[in-house]
């Protein structure tokens, strides 16, 4: 049974021009896996009460945890999430949640990550986890975005330690210049295995939109990986 | 990001998945149900509750089987009380919500 702890926002970060990191102190957190989530509650004076799942971006540094949200248009609350709640309130946590779609370090089998749009977020905390404990479990992202303005986690991603799990952005509408690759959507051929895969079956983990996820799911699917290898995590 | 966003409609294609009753499900039962094991009754298919098709919004929630949309819960949330059916049949499980 997993309890509501109060949560206070300690900072604010912009990932893209509509997705924001939140960074919130959690007193008495338990601690989490790469690839859980947490329902955020919010209460207002009327006691009125609206509920949402974010997903987790990064391991728990003692009681700070880290949520990636990005903004539905017309949506009731991620926009006063990303944009309005002071930093220093409260809001409601409930979590961690969730044992299906996360990545245990001590796993040793090679894992390919597949990531459409915000659906990044808890792919990040599965990279950020890896990179923290050392794996040697060989490990790739595969990142599709629509443009070069929507890349989360830009920096870590592409340079310096960051870059240790092999990440690919694939850019959907438009390419960056002197990219070599034309803008589409991702192909059986951007879901190549990691370095070092060999034979050993690979564990694949799809998040992002529906359609994207059903899509990609399929590409590997048809590519040899069996159902119960391929986990999927959806978002509306 | 993963919102259970009051665009989605009860008749909207799009879903979630089994995942995202976690959190919901919490409230009646002590360990992690998404790792749960699952047998379809109608078309066979074995799974985990994570796999489930979900579909919203809230405070209904309705899993559905992957592989043949049978109905395999139902979640309703009310102020007092967290409503659980199991199947598609009529009976139903009613909890008390703290």
């Amino acid at each position: 049974m997993s309890a509501w702890h109060s949560a206070r926002l300690v900072g604010r970060r912009e990932q893209s021009r509509t997705g924001r990191t939140l960074l919130f102190d959690v007193p008495g957190w338990p601690g989490h896996l790469a690839g859980q989530h947490v329902d955020v509650r919010l209460s207002a004076d009327d006691g009125y009460r609206a509920v949402r799942s974010y997903s987790l971006a990064a391991p728990a540094r003692g009681t700070g945890i880290e949520l990636g949200v990005q903004t539905v248009p017309g949506g009731e609350v991620s926009p006063y999430l990303a944009h309005e709640l002071p930093v220093g309130a409260e809001v409601e946590v409930r979590g961690p949640l969730g044992g299906w779609f996360v990545w245990r370090p001590g796993q040793e089998d090679p894992v390919l990550l597949v990531a459409g749009g915000c659906g990044i977020v808890p792919l990040m905390g599965m990279v950020r986890s890896h990179r923290l404990e050392g794996s040697r479990a060989p490990m790739r992202l595969v990142y599709s975005v629509r443009d070069p303005g929507q890349v989360w986690y830009r920096e870590e991603l592409t340079t310096g330690t960051g870059a240790a799990a092999a990440s690919r952005i694939l850019y959907t509408r438009q390419a960056p210049p002197g990219s070599s690759r034309p803008p589409g959507h991702i192909g059986a051929g951007d879901l190549l295995p990691p370095e070092g895969a060999g034979r050993l079956p690979v564990l694949c983990f799809v998040c992002g939109p529906t359609g994207f996820v059903e899509h990609a799911a399929g590409l590997l699917s048809a590519a040899g990986h069996a159902p119960d290898r391929i986990r999927t995590e959806r978002f509306g | 990001m993963r919102s259970l966003s009051l665009e989605n409609t009860v008749t909207s294609l799009s879903h979630l998945d089994g995942n995202s009753l976690a959190g919901p499900l919490s409230q009646i039962l002590s360990v992690d149900p998404t790792t749960a094991w699952r047998r379809c009754p109608r078309c066979g298919l074995t799974g985990s509750l994570a796999q489930l098709h979900v579909y919203g919004p809230e405070p209904g929630l309705t899993g559905r089987c992957p592989g043949c949309e049978a109905l395999a819960l139902r979640l309703v949330e009310q102020p007092g009380h967290l409503w659980l059916q199991m199947g598609g049949g009529q009976g139903a499980f009613r909890f008390p919500r703290s």
